[in-house]
């Protein structure tokens, strides 16, 4: 293909995504669209795969019957979530196995927020609240970007995100309306949790570097500053009604902004915990590879299960 | 209260029990994410039921007990399920064996369970046995392929398959509580259903190329409540926060 058709195929490319038409994946796209679309999506499934071990720590441990079914569920929705969002990203060309090639040798990131260990059952109230609730004001605008698959994934996400938030939030509820004990509880996992998730929606925008093309295909709507401003003006209120106190002193209603005015957060840990020096990250790849290598051989057995069975369909048919 | 009938209630219940911790403890581990989400849907199953069975054993109890009071604060004696359930996720071949070996039983036994002059308990088994005809299908389906898989896969399949057998023989043993809900036709008599159970679960191994253990040696005491070591530190993770926090809401 000449460089003139390319440019020209480009120029309809965009002018598709300005009319808000969904790419789908046998469309003509632009090589950096279907890589920079492999990346942010593998990124994603890799999140909730990884983002099933923090909380995946407590399942044994859950306070009661209800709370123990309930997390349960959750961390398989999150099972389900990376399922279809590896699907998805098959569709741009990557197989399943190469996109965990890339997340095991530390090629591909994933949220940097399941770096932290999960300590006490109020981590999963924590977690639930703050970091689905960060995550859902990522996800919400996903629903509309320009590529189907992704949009179609993200829809069905983000209703079950929503259940978990809620879910979290109403964990944090009892804990903050029981003993002292309890309270007490709540209270540490929101000071752990805090600034972690205000990290959770990523750089500030003067050294963000994907945000301007990422804008430009809908992978983006808000810049990571406003969501972070979303995010806090939304949650301070729901602290303050059950009586959580936010790990802020510089923390404070702005009139003129309508808005909270917050403290500086403390961007060398976030790069720290990025580049897989936090306090989980090994743990968290070492039970990824884990679970991979020691999965091979039944891999393996259920591939040449398959293979026998064809074979012997075959000679039946002979 | 009907001592018979709720101690008769907390031994069918302990086996879902202890078997949806041990899958609980593989989410997030599994060998593949189809299974991780196969074997955590299993566990989820399970819980569903012991929920069902202790609310309604509490309500026999009459007192001030809850579903978590019974699950979660009884002492190591009083637990009741078979020493199958119980076994550690060694590896991938025995987290399928036992629940393979379980299921069986399970699902012919729920199958009489909905025969029960008590309502509750037919209902229960009634909304059981749809999960675990899947959970049959499921273990049966991945033990053929481990077994008729590669020499790797059919090794490690029979080792587990040798090491549980001996564990298989006490889900038909009768205890007080059973004998006595048999007489009133509200219990199952698992008595009856060896016979089958070794045919059923013969016939799959074969056909999974794999041999039928030939050892005689059976381990029992779960019924009993003599349990193996393997319990006590499932009770320790099952029981931390009850245990630690007591009196407190979740």
């Amino acid at each position: 293909m000449s460089e003139e058709q390319i440019k020209s195929l480009e120029k309809q490319f965009e002018a598709r995504i300005a009319r808000d038409e969904k790419i789908e994946p046998k469309d003509w796209m632009p090589e950096k669209y279907r890589k920079t679309h492999i990346r942010q999506m593998s990124q994603h499934a890799h999140s909730e795969i990884v983002g099933m071990l923090p909380e995946g720590n407590w399942i044994t441990r859950a306070p009661s019957l209800r709370r123990k079914v309930a997390l349960l569920a959750k961390v398989q929705d999150e099972a389900g979530h990376g399922l279809y969002l590896y699907s998805a990203t098959e569709t741009l060309g990557i197989s399943r196995e190469e996109m965990y090639e890339q997340l095991h040798t530390g090629k591909a990131k994933y949220s940097s927020i399941f770096n932290y260990p999960t300590i006490t059952w109020a981590d999963m109230g924590a977690i639930g609240w703050l970091v689905d609730g960060a995550a859902i004001i990522n996800q919400v605008p996903l629903c509309n970007t320009s590529y189907g698959p992704y949009a179609r994934a993200m829809i069905r996400v983000c209703k079950e995100e929503s259940f978990h938030q809620r879910q979290g939030y109403e964990i944090m509820i009892k804990l903050a309306n029981g003993t002292p004990e309890q309270k007490e509880m709540a209270q540490d996992a929101l000071n752990r949790w805090w600034w972690p998730s205000l990290m959770m929606l990523g750089p500030t925008d003067d050294v963000s570097v994907h945000t301007a093309q990422s804008m430009k295909w809908k992978l983006k709507r808000k810049s990571n500053d406003d969501l972070r401003q979303q995010f806090i003006d939304q949650t301070v209120p729901q602290a303050e009604l059950i009586g959580l106190t936010i790990p802020d002193p510089d923390l404070k209603w702005n009139e003129e902004r309508k808005s909270y005015d917050f403290g500086a957060i403390d961007w060398d840990e976030f790069w720290q915990v990025v580049k897989g020096h936090g306090p989980c990250n090994k743990e968290r790849m070492k039970a990824r590879v884990d679970a991979w290598e020691e999965g091979e051989w039944i891999r393996d057995a259920a591939m040449a299960h398959a293979e026998k069975k064809q074979e012997r369909k075959e000679k039946q048919a002979v | 209260m009907k001592q018979n009938l709720y101690n008769y209630i907390l031994g069918i219940a302990d086996n879902s029990l202890m078997l949806g911790q041990r899958l609980g403890e593989l989410t997030g581990h599994g060998p593949s994410l189809e299974t991780d989400i196969a074997c955590t849907n299993i566990s989820l199953d399970l819980f569903g039921q012991v929920r069902s069975y202790f609310q309604y054993a509490a309500k026999i109890a009459g007192d001030e007990r809850t579903e978590d009071d019974i699950a979660m604060l009884r002492k190591e004696r009083d637990y009741k399920n078979v020493l199958l359930v119980e076994q550690p996720n060694t590896n991938f071949a025995y987290t399928l064996g036992r629940q393979f070996l379980f299921d069986v039983y399970h699902l012919a036994f729920l199958k009489e369970l909905q025969k029960s002059a008590d309502l509750t308990l037919s209902a229960i088994a009634n909304k059981c046995i749809k999960e675990v005809s899947y959970h049959e299908r499921f273990s049966s389906d991945w033990v053929k392929r481990l077994g008729d898989g590669t020499e790797e896969s059919k090794a490690k399949m029979q080792e587990a398959i040798n090491d549980l057998w001996t564990y298989t023989d006490e889900l038909f043993h009768q205890t007080e509580a059973d004998k006595a809900m048999v007489e009133e036709g509200i219990g199952v008599d698992v008595t009856k259903l060896k016979e089958a159970y070794y045919k059923n679960v013969s016939d799959l191994l074969l056909e999974s190329i794999l041999e039928v253990p030939e050892s005689k040696y059976f381990q029992k005491g779960g019924k009993q409540g003599i349990h193996t070591e393997h319990l006590g530190y499932l009770l320790s993770d099952l029981q931390y926060m009850q245990r630690t926090y007591p009196n407190m809401e979740w």
